[in-house]
């Protein structure tokens, strides 16, 4: 699971605006279903198996402020179905949603961190949350963008 | 017309045990009932407090979740306060002032050291976050609002809920039905 990113962020009234473009390679065929008895893994599965309608990804960013101790937003999503194409090898995407933060707590950010996610959504069944291997940290910049080039 | 027939044949056979059965075993049929809606209750309320939630099962009402949740799917919920609500996670909440319970993902996060936190949210087959929803004036929902988060879910078997809720009088010819049933099955 790889993503890369170049970024720049923008004022917007009160709060900070942040832009990021970011490239998706992930093989989610890769990522397997682990059943866990007694916290150990004992039985592998493709994640893709017969139970399952469709996951849910989303590419979520995380980070702390001044103003807020935990901050998560969520960039981009996809629904991905049984049957579509498990690799994805997405470049150059921009963000689906406004990445506002609360406040002004994206200037001068070092630490963001992007991770791929996913919601497994049976046919009928437990809806479990899980969270690719692998992440990216990015830095903000310190000062705003002015010029409008997004 | 379909459960005017049934009531009809069932009427048939409950004339004749009625004639046959006398006071005492009809005390014994009204308590049996009155056994199987305190057993149900305490079920459901047994529900509640496992999941902390106050509605442990919900139906899905509308086509905002597609194509992951149709209309009529049943969902499972806990409201656990060890669980932090965290991004990506089906949320089911009211909005101030309204009844009727939404089931939509959670997009943003907000949290305080203290834990206080405000989110927004967006169904998946929305073009646009849930803001438009919110109450006027109001940016956030908070954990006040979210009735439970959704761990499970069963399809198409909540269709009957709604059937039921669009239909009163299908809802009351079932309920007709089930009493009927129950105070004249001999066990």
């Amino acid at each position: 699971l790889r993503k890369n990113v170049e970024d720049f962020t923008g004022p917007r009234e009160r709060s900070d605006l942040g832009f990021v473009t970011f490239d998706i390679t992930a093989d989610i065929l890769d990522a397997k279903k682990c059943m866990v008895f007694f916290l150990t893994c004992i039985h592998l599965q493709s994640i893709f198996d017969w139970n399952v309608k469709q996951l849910f990804l989303y590419l979520s960013a995380e980070y702390s402020t001044k103003n807020n101790a935990l901050n998560q937003v969520v960039l981009w999503d996809k629904i991905m179905l049984r049957g579509d194409n498990p690799r994805l090898s997405l470049k150059d995407m921009k963000s689906k949603y406004f990445f506002f933060d609360d406040g002004n707590g994206l200037k001068g950010n070092r630490n963001i961190t992007l991770t791929l996610s996913w919601n497994v959504v049976p046919n009928a069944g437990i809806l479990p949350l899980v969270t690719g291997s692998g992440h990216v940290s990015v830095p903000f910049p310190d000062t705003y963008e002015t010029t409008k080039s997004y | 017309a379909a459960a005017v027939a049934a009531a009809a044949m069932l009427s048939l056979d409950f004339l004749d045990d009625v004639r046959r059965m006398n006071k005492r075993q009809l005390y014994y049929q009204v308590l049996n009932f009155g056994m199987i809606v305190s057993s149900a209750l305490m079920i459901w309320k047994g529900l509640m407090v496992v999941t902390g939630s106050e509605s442990p099962i919900v139906v899905v009402l509308s086509g905002s979740m597609e194509p992951a949740f149709h209309r009529g799917d049943l969902l499972f919920l806990t409201n656990r306060i060890e669980d932090p609500i965290r991004v990506g996670e089906i949320v089911v909440f009211r909005i101030e002032g309204r009844e009727i319970p939404i089931v939509h993902r959670v997009l943003k996060i907000h949290e305080k050291q203290n834990g206080d936190i405000k989110f927004l949210t967006k169904g998946d087959n929305n073009a646009v976050d849930d803001r438009g929803l919110y109450k006027q004036g109001q940016h956030w929902l908070e954990k006040k609002d979210v009735v439970g988060r959704a761990r499970g879910f069963v399809p198409y078997i909540g269709i009957v809920t709604i059937l039921m809720n669009d239909y009163p009088k299908f809802k009351y010819a079932v309920l007709f039905l089930l009493g009927l049933f129950v105070l004249v099955h001999r066990e």
